[in-house]
């Protein structure tokens, strides 16, 4: 496994010490993995999320009607660098 | 004792012990006493003292996941379990130590130092909710909240000698757990003993249109069959499981609560789990998956931690994320990266949901012939602080006996069974049928109303 190609797909910056550390442990994680290998299947139906019976069957929908929600100032309150109503972010281009 | 007493003697007990234990990552005095207050004579819980794991969000607390990135974070709302404790009275006097965004087996991934076992502070107390585990463990609080993705609060509560509770896919409202694994992760119940959590399940159990995965089932009163006689209601033991990796005196203790369950009246019968014995691997290939995504939010944008070092967008991104987040994290991002893959995706997240699907199939066809499932919870007592922390996959094999109760989104509880030669705690699971909490209560209470450990901790509030 390229550690420094999926590193870079996550968006994580990893030092050459963290690479040299993660490559082999993550090839023995992905070894053990792969005794799924050994299992012939067939076509059963994947499962998808973790609902039983009765959540697929809850009624989830709702009126679309505007709702109290955090107000923008609760909503900035956390962020580091908040400027005029606004996230700040470092220059895109 | 007066509420403000009480009140008053669990935080001067929480500030005490924790210098030793870290099992608080904040100790909330101004909050709970102002609660004090706020209680009514009448009130479900009557103030409670409750520990919360502080990935749970508690409106203006912080909520730090036991991550540098959200170091500072402090919760813009109360997530629904939090709001239905605080309508029923109940107090939360602090937030517990974790392994980083649950990411452990041992709260030694938390980026504040790890929580310590009060049998023995040489020991972990387990994980990832092992700081609620700890609070409730050393005689702080009664109950306390923690979460599971694969047996973060049963694996826990065994090595704690404590009762732990992970309910049906869908009974609690996940609104405001921070999302590790969203197919998997559910909030979870410590007690000091199985009432506790039953009193607690009963007050934030139930739908909640704010998570639409939330089951729209009736709650029934869970304290009602607590008692009833538990003759006559057949046990599967899964012993094919019981083999390589499991300790001899954890071994020993599991067959000796069989024999106690057989004298409270109960049929034990063997049963198969096939696919149990790759559920680790399931769980590897979908939680990291699922977290993948899930961590993506954090970016130094919208909360918690930014690198004042980068100038440019994409690299403050990655740079954050690199320093913000600890070792353990940062493996499984990668891991779940990995497998979702283009070329890989298939091989490794197609597979596993279908390898998912027969665990689940697994457990529907056991539940025709039984009512409960009885294996250990752990496979070991607590270990040392250190004794795995180099070894991923070694870390990964603790959660065994758990993990497929998640996969298949069955409910559980761990209830202790008995001290080893060293005066550790273990812990007897039982599992049981979708939305079957009521039964489980009721075998887990009788168990341990007649088989109490009968033993404390060395570091006990007293």
């Amino acid at each position: 496994m390229d550690v420094r190609k999926v590193a870079t797909l996550a968006h994580l910056e990893i030092s050459d010490e963290e690479v040299a550390l993660y490559t082999p442990q993550m090839a023995e994680i992905v070894k053990y993995v792969e005794q799924l290998n050994e299992l012939d299947i067939g076509d059963i139906e994947p499962m998808l999320g973790g609902l039983t019976d009765e959540g697929e069957a809850t009624v989830t929908t709702r009126e679309d009607v505007v709702r109290p929600s955090l107000t923008q100032d609760e909503a900035l309150s956390q962020a580091p660098s908040p400027v005029a109503g606004h996230f700040q972010v470092p220059k895109v281009l | 004792m007066s509420l403000q007493k009480s009140i008053s003697k669990t935080l001067d007990n929480a500030e005490r012990l924790n210098p030793e234990l870290n099992s608080f990552l904040s100790i909330e005095r101004g909050h709970a006493e102002a609660r004090v207050g706020e209680i009514k004579d009448d009130s479900r819980l009557g103030g409670l003292a409750i520990a919360v794991k502080d990935n749970i969000c508690t409106k203006g607390l912080q909520t730090t996941c036991g991550s540098r990135i959200l170091h500072n974070y402090k919760a813009q709302y109360d997530a629904t379990a939090i709001r239905r404790l605080n309508e029923a009275g109940a107090i939360v006097v602090g937030k517990t130590n974790m392994d980083e965004f649950a990411m452990g087996s041992s709260n030694e991934t938390s980026a504040f130092g790890p929580a310590k076992n009060p049998w023995d502070t040489t020991r972990v107390p387990g994980g990832s909710s092992g700081g609620s585990a700890v609070a409730v463990a050393s005689g702080v609080v009664r109950a306390a909240l923690g979460s599971e993705t694969g047996g973060s609060v049963r694996q826990p509560a065994s090595l704690c000698g404590i009762v732990g509770f992970k309910p049906t896919y869908g009974r609690i409202s996940r609104y405001g757990l921070v999302a590790f694994a969203s197919s998997l992760d559910n909030i979870g119940i410590f007690g000091q003993t199985v009432k506790d959590v039953a009193d607690v399940l009963g007050v934030i159990a139930g739908r909640d249109e704010m998570d639409s995965t939330s089951a729209d089932v009736p709650v029934p009163d869970y304290s009602a069959e607590l008692d009833s006689d538990i003759a006559g209601k057949t046990i599967g033991v899964p012993r094919a499981l019981f083999g390589e990796g499991l300790d001899d005196e954890v071994r020993d203790s599991v067959e000796n609560a069989i024999e106690n369950f057989r004298s409270l009246g109960a049929n034990i019968i063997d049963i198969e789990l096939p696919y149990a014995n790759y559920g680790i691997a399931v769980y590897y290939i979908i939680a990291t998956a699922e977290a993948s995504s899930n961590l993506a939010r954090y970016d130094g944008v919208r909360y918690g931690f930014r690198t004042e070092e980068s100038t440019a967008l994409r690299e403050m991104y990655a740079r954050t994320r690199e320093l913000g987040f600890g070792q353990e994290v940062k493996r499984r991002i990668m891991l779940g990266t990995y497998v979702l893959s283009s070329g890989y995706y298939d091989a490794y997240y197609s597979k596993a949901q279908k390898v998912r699907a027969l665990v689940k199939r697994d457990y529907q066809k056991v539940f025709t012939s039984c009512e409960a499932i009885l294996t250990p919870t752990s496979p070991s007592v607590a270990f040392k602080l250190g004794a795995k922390s180099d070894d991923p996959l070694a870390m990964y094999l603790n959660d065994v006996y758990t993990v497929s109760a998640n996969l298949a989104g069955i409910p559980g509880i761990s209830v202790p069974s008995g001290l080893s030669s060293e005066g550790l705690p273990i812990g007897v699971q039982l599992l049981g049928n979708f939305w079957s909490e009521g039964k489980l209560f009721n075998l887990a209470h009788r168990y341990s109303a007649e088989f109490p450990l009968n033993s404390k901790p060395a570091v006990f509030a007293g």
